[in-house]
């Protein structure tokens, strides 16, 4: 690195990540606890400052006074029950299994006996959200903490009715013992009677992962049979008596201003046909109606006859210059967004032996959570309670008090187990909505999105330009990197790749698509520019692209997943007509992956087909190695439509493509053959997986489609309509 | 509106409703059988994928009109008390799902298949299941544990394990 490194404005992990609220805060009084709980032993796990501060992200507070803040609580009750309180939630990534692990590590209690309380904003401690792969890094640890704390609090209450030393006792299997004098206690008969109150030691004897038993080793999802039964309740599931159905009026287009309405034969259908039953709200630009089935909600809001008023709006032809024009008109671009410096680029692009500039692009793309976004409100007096799908109850539990003039503690948000997120249930419209229409409906009211709705009133994934420039010298070193993102985001923006001189800029853009997080976010357009770019730069060499990756890249956990899974993948060997090979990989998450890939292309009808992925994949030490492999599985299953064929396309304010039938997501023809390589690093604390195995695929994809064609293509999707090869 | 009588694992239900309203929203709104999922409401995603005479349909494309008095069976109805059907045995011992949304149609898709092919090839799963959405990407193992299942059904220890 050269002397002269700079860095003008420290970069931000996630742009995007929407903030909640001030965290709350929990005044610590024991008899709150058992009141609540009942009488045996908690163990409140408590967050540094410090590790808060680093949580909250930009939510930043500053000074000395910051009060002492709870993240997860656990309670052994009279009966020896084992309850988790965490606002972590549950949306297919697994959590309440591989945290039901590590409390069952810890404590020496079988999984099944574990009952994990998740995101309900009444009973769990305040938490950000369950996003940016944060969970297994953080909760899991705490969790893990709390748990061996409660352990040795049964054995010192044992040691204490044995008049032993507690060193001779040990716990396994829901029972402390005394081998040396055959005495044995389950913990139901230690808790009995206790009000045993414990905040979290600051440091306390973990169980290092090489002698894990439970953690470590794949366990099923631990309430898998209310799935496949069919028993589970979702948010869009939820019932109550009396229950009405709200449904939302829509404007045409984004951001367009409702001039007037006439609710008239709306009304008049309310009162004739419904007979009182339903309801029809006007409130602002919200309008809406409840009534006791779905199919009459519908049919009441089509009585509504609105006028709106909308303003031209740019599509998605125009989308790119536009990005790129909007940023140039804002403050100094180099200011403006997040900007890192080392070196002189300029003087090393001016001495390279080759340059390379290219520009990438990518769509935005929709999340489609195969359950739409819903919930059911319910007022008593003024409060209110909540039941809907988010990764952010507590955020979602102060956007209602905001909408409502209520104070957060008349607000209740539980989360349900939910079906599924990626990034994509941050907000809490569909609670506003519900909430709105139940206050006004005096009775509880449920509102499921349509998938219509759905496509066009969430939010996207960010498109994104990324211009790179950079020079190399002949024998494959890299000497200047300069690289400029265009509003989709500055996760993953730096490179790892060992070069003196960098110029890095994110610039920030007004979208023109309300958009948010998104499994990955931004790391995926940065790293398929980047590791693109990469593969350009070693073709242009005539250089091996592993052997260049691997000259200019020092970090050894990177390393070695590129050489796990080009070994995995057979790097080398000789390839067939149509077919080509092509790798990337990449940093983000704190995780590490590599991804090679196997395409076919059809030389004459354009098809291209992933015929095989083989992603190596290393986030310290693994927790649950089947749950891992579902996730690195689930990534590049995902990740396959955002690079091949997932485009949203939009006209004047509206989304033109906005159905299942219209957008296309991976189906099962579509399925590569899919192999793992987990590296397990049991010296490196655990990270989360849900995110970083995403970033590799689409490069990956790309360079093989050059590979096989001699067509390099640089936007995603990269091939909607087929591959053209002229 | 029009009374219509149901037949929805094994029992029967009387609903006055529009004869055009779909079958998905009746289960759901009106029996509170929750177990079929919406997901997109044009026959996409096979979310609410149920068997009608041992068919496999898309409910929210089905008039319920249509289906009265036929043998409905939905995701609530394939286990026989604690025993599961040996597709959703399968799916468990597979960890065939991730948030599990879409594992109600799956399951019931599955179920179709192997009722019309027994012993499904890889590639007979793949096409046969085409219709059925899964989001989280856990298609290798679905298709898994339907070759697990097909295996479990044929076995004649399977079978008689099952008693």
């Amino acid at each position: 690195m050269s002397a002269k490194t700079t860095i003008a404005t420290p970069m931000e992990p996630e742009r995007y990540e929407l903030r909640a609220a001030a965290p709350y805060r929990f005044d610590l009084d024991r008899r709150d606890f058992f009141k609540f709980l009942g009488a045996g032993i908690v163990v409140v796990s408590v967050l540094k400052t410090a590790v808060v501060a680093q949580e909250s992200g930009g939510a930043r507070r500053t000074g000395e006074s910051l009060p002492q803040e709870i993240d997860a609580w656990l309670h052994i009750g009279e009966k020896g029950k084992v309850t988790v309180f965490t606002g972590k939630v549950e949306v297919g990534q697994n959590i309440r299994t591989s945290l039901s692990q590590a409390v069952s590590e810890e404590l020496h209690v079988p999984v099944e006996h574990i009952e994990l309380v998740m995101g309900d904003t009444r009973l769990t401690p305040f938490d950000m959200g369950t996003f940016g792969s944060r969970t297994t890094p953080t909760m899991n640890l705490q969790l893990r903490k709390v748990a061996a704390a409660a352990r040795n609090i049964l054995i010192g209450i044992a040691a204490a009715q044995w008049k032993t030393d507690p060193r001779h006792l040990v716990a396994a299997n829901g029972r402390v013992t005394d081998p040396q004098n055959n005495r044995s206690s389950e913990y139901a008969a230690l808790t009995q009677g206790q009000q045993l109150m414990q905040t979290l030691p600051a440091e306390d004897p973990l169980i290092p992962a090489v002698e894990w038993k439970v953690a470590g080793q794949s366990t099923p999802k631990v309430d898998g049979r209310d799935f496949v039964t069919g028993k589970h309740r979702y948010p869009s599931d939820q019932q109550l008596p009396d229950m009405l159905y709200g449904k939302v009026l829509r404007p045409p287009a984004f951001a367009a201003t409702l001039v007037s309405v006439d609710t008239q034969e709306a009304e008049q259908m309310v009162q004739k046909k419904w007979r009182g039953n339903a309801t029809v709200v006007r409130d602002g630009n919200f309008v809406g109606v409840a009534a006791p089935t779905s199919q009459a909600a519908s049919a009441v809001l089509e009585a509504i006859h609105p006028e709106w008023k909308s303003e031209p709006q740019i599509s998605n032809e125009e989308l790119f210059d536009y990005l790129r024009k909007d940023a140039a008109q804002g403050k100094d671009p180099s200011g403006d967004g997040d900007h890192f410096e080392t070196g002189s680029v300029d003087q090393a692009l001016a001495s390279a032996d080759h340059r390379l500039k290219q520009t990438y692009t990518l769509a935005y793309i929709a999340h489609v959570p195969l359950e739409p976004r819903a919930a059911l409100a319910k007022w008593e007096g003024d409060q209110l309670t909540v039941w809907t799908g988010t990764q952010r109850p507590f955020g979602v539990r102060g956007q209602l008090a905001e909408a409502f003039h209520i104070p957060e503690d008349h607000v209740r948000v539980l989360m349900p187990d939910t079906g599924s997120a990626y990034g994509g249930k941050h907000t809490g419209e569909t609670a506003i909505e519900a909430a709105r229409l139940a206050r006004a409906a005096k009775r509880p009211v449920k509102v499921v999105w349509t998938r219509e709705e759905e496509f066009s009133w969430a939010y996207f994934r960010p498109a994104g330009v990324m211009d790179v420039t950079s020079g190399v010298r002949n024998d494959g070193t890299i000497t200047a990197w300069e690289f400029h993102n265009y509003n989709s985001g500055s996760a993953g923006i730096r490179t790892y790749y060992e070069i003196p001189n960098q110029r890095i800029v994110f610039h920030e853009v007004r979208s023109p698509l309300r958009q948010g997080s998104y499994r990955a976010l931004a790391a995926t357009a940065n790293h398929f520019a980047r590791e693109s770019h990469m593969d350009e730069l070693a073709h242009a060499l005539k250089m091996d692209p592993l052997e260049f990756r691997l000259k200019n890249l020092k970090n050894e956990r990177l390393r070695a997943v590129f050489e796990a899974a080009a070994k995995q993948f057979g790097w080398g060997k000789s390839k067939g007509p149509g077919q080509g090979f092509g790798m990337g990989g990449g940093y983000e998450k704190l995780g590490n992956i590599a991804t090679f890939v196997e395409v076919n292309v059809d030389r004459k009808g354009g098809d291209v087909k992933v015929v095989r992925v083989v992603s190596a994949f290393e986030c310290g030490a693994i927790v649950n190695p089947d749950g891992l492999r579902n996730q690195v599985e689930g990534s590049n299953v995902m990740g396959l439509g955002g690079a091949l064929f997932e485009a949203i396309e939009f006209e004047n304010g509206k989304i033109v493509n906005g159905r299942l039938s219209q957008y296309r997501v991976p189906r099962f023809t579509d399925l590569p053959a899919l192999e793992t390589v987990l590296l397990d690093r049991k010296d490196i604390p655990s990270v989360g997986a849900g995110e970083c195995p995403l970033i590799g695929l689409a490069p990956a994809i790309a360079n093989a489609i050059f590979d096989a064609s001699g067509v390099q293509l640089r936007a995603l999707p990269l091939v909607p309509n087929g591959l053209k090869i002229s | 509106m029009a009374t219509i009588h149901l037949l929805i694992n094994g029992h029967t239900y009387r609903v006055d409703v529009d004869p055009e309203t779909n079958l998905l929203t009746v289960l759901r709104e009106h029996l509170d059988l929750t177990g079929s999922k919406y997901g997109c409401g044009e026959g996409q995603c096979g979310a609410c994928t149920v068997l009608i005479d041992g068919k496999s349909q898309r409910s929210c494309i089905t008039r319920v009109g249509s289906v009265a008095e036929r043998p409905i069976t939905t995701i609530e109805g394939l286990a026989h008390g604690d025993h599961l059907h040996p597709v959703q045995q399968a799916f468990l011992d597979e960890g065939a799902m991730q948030c599990a949304y879409c594992t109600s149609g799956m399951i019931m898709s599955a179920v179709a298949l192997l009722e019309k092919t027994p012993t499904p090839s890889e590639r007979a799963i793949i096409d046969f299941m085409d219709g059925n959405i899964c989001r989280c990407g856990t298609y290798s193992r679905i298709i898994r544990a339907i070759q697990k299942a097909a295996k479990m059904t044929q076995s004649p220890v399977a079978k008689g394990a099952d008693q």
